[in-house]
């Protein structure tokens, strides 16, 4: 537990106060923070005052980590709530419940049964796809995009995602096949108009 | 998804993909994608979405100097920013 993950950071002298190993704790891990940040809210510049916040609170709070989760998912805890806040900050008119309300409803059952994998990788890798890919992933509620941001592109395990969001696996579950699905039903969508185009 | 079960398959569906549904509910699954185009059209793309996702994401994203600059500069950590 003393060296996190093998980070070259001692976490019982970032405890102690070691300012100097606390540097070394934000060199393992503000890449991967950063990069978070800016998934979530789509810019550079927000995704800075995140990355502050996050080690501010993490240089405040340390002390009195537990450790029940790794050091990477309590940082990725704090700048998920951080972003979380900033959101709604720039965006008061937005309900809570658009936070926390998403497990009452149901899944949503497929529409859209194209197949497109057989799309070639330079149709399905172009800048246009990926440009409709952040479309589509920011069309998502906040709620549903933080799960497969967080699992899905970040590789966070369900439990890891349960901890950073404090949601039971269960509404991560739900919340991650959801999101699935409705990215899968936008990709169908623009993948399927590709198909009609080229049999015209 | 004209088949019967294919809402209850639904359900299963994030976990048939991760890997992580019981064997016996595994060949349940995999037994109804034999009968049921839809949901197996459903299976390969939503897979495919998940992997383009990964993939258009797998870029390095790297703290910008200025951007890291100023975080240590917050922290008051400026003296350890080269070490």
């Amino acid at each position: 537990m003393d060296n996190q993950e093998n980070s070259g950071y001692s976490l019982k002298e970032v405890q102690k106060g070691n300012r100097s190993e606390f540097a070394k704790l934000i060199n393992a891990h503000s890449n991967q923070i950063f990069r978070l940040a800016i998934k979530i809210l789509g810019n550079e510049q927000d995704a800075e005052d995140v990355l502050q916040n996050t080690f501010l609170k993490a240089f405040q709070k340390i002390g009195s980590f537990e450790g029940r989760s790794n050091v990477s998912t309590w940082l990725f805890r704090i700048a998920t709530n951080e972003a979380l806040m900033l959101i709604r900050k720039q965006k008061p008119e937005m309900n809570v419940s658009e936070f926390s309300d998403e497990d009452i409803d149901e899944v949503e059952s497929p529409v859209q049964f194209i197949d497109w994998c057989c799309l070639p990788e330079s149709e399905l890798m172009s800048d246009e796809t990926r440009h409709m890919m952040d479309k589509a992933i920011y069309q998502l509620s906040e709620a549903l995009r933080i799960v497969f941001i967080l699992r899905d592109i970040e590789g966070l395990s369900i439990q890891e995602t349960s901890q950073v969001l404090d949601l039971s696996e269960t509404a991560v579950k739900t919340r991650l096949l959801r999101a699935r699905l409705k990215l899968r039903e936008q990709l169908s969508t623009y993948f399927g108009e590709r198909l009609t185009d080229r049999s015209e | 998804m004209k088949y019967e079960n294919c809402d209850s398959m639904l359900s299963m569906l994030s976990d048939f993909i991760d890997g992580e549904l019981s064997r016996e509910f595994c060949t349940a699954f995999e037994n109804h994608l034999e009968q049921c185009p839809d949901c197996s059209i459903v299976v390969d793309t939503l897979k495919r979405t998940i992997s383009l996702y990964k993939d258009n994401s797998s870029e390095t994203v790297n703290v910008p100097a200025d951007v890291r600059e100023r975080l240590y500069k917050c922290l008051a950590l400026e003296e350890y920013i080269n070490q």
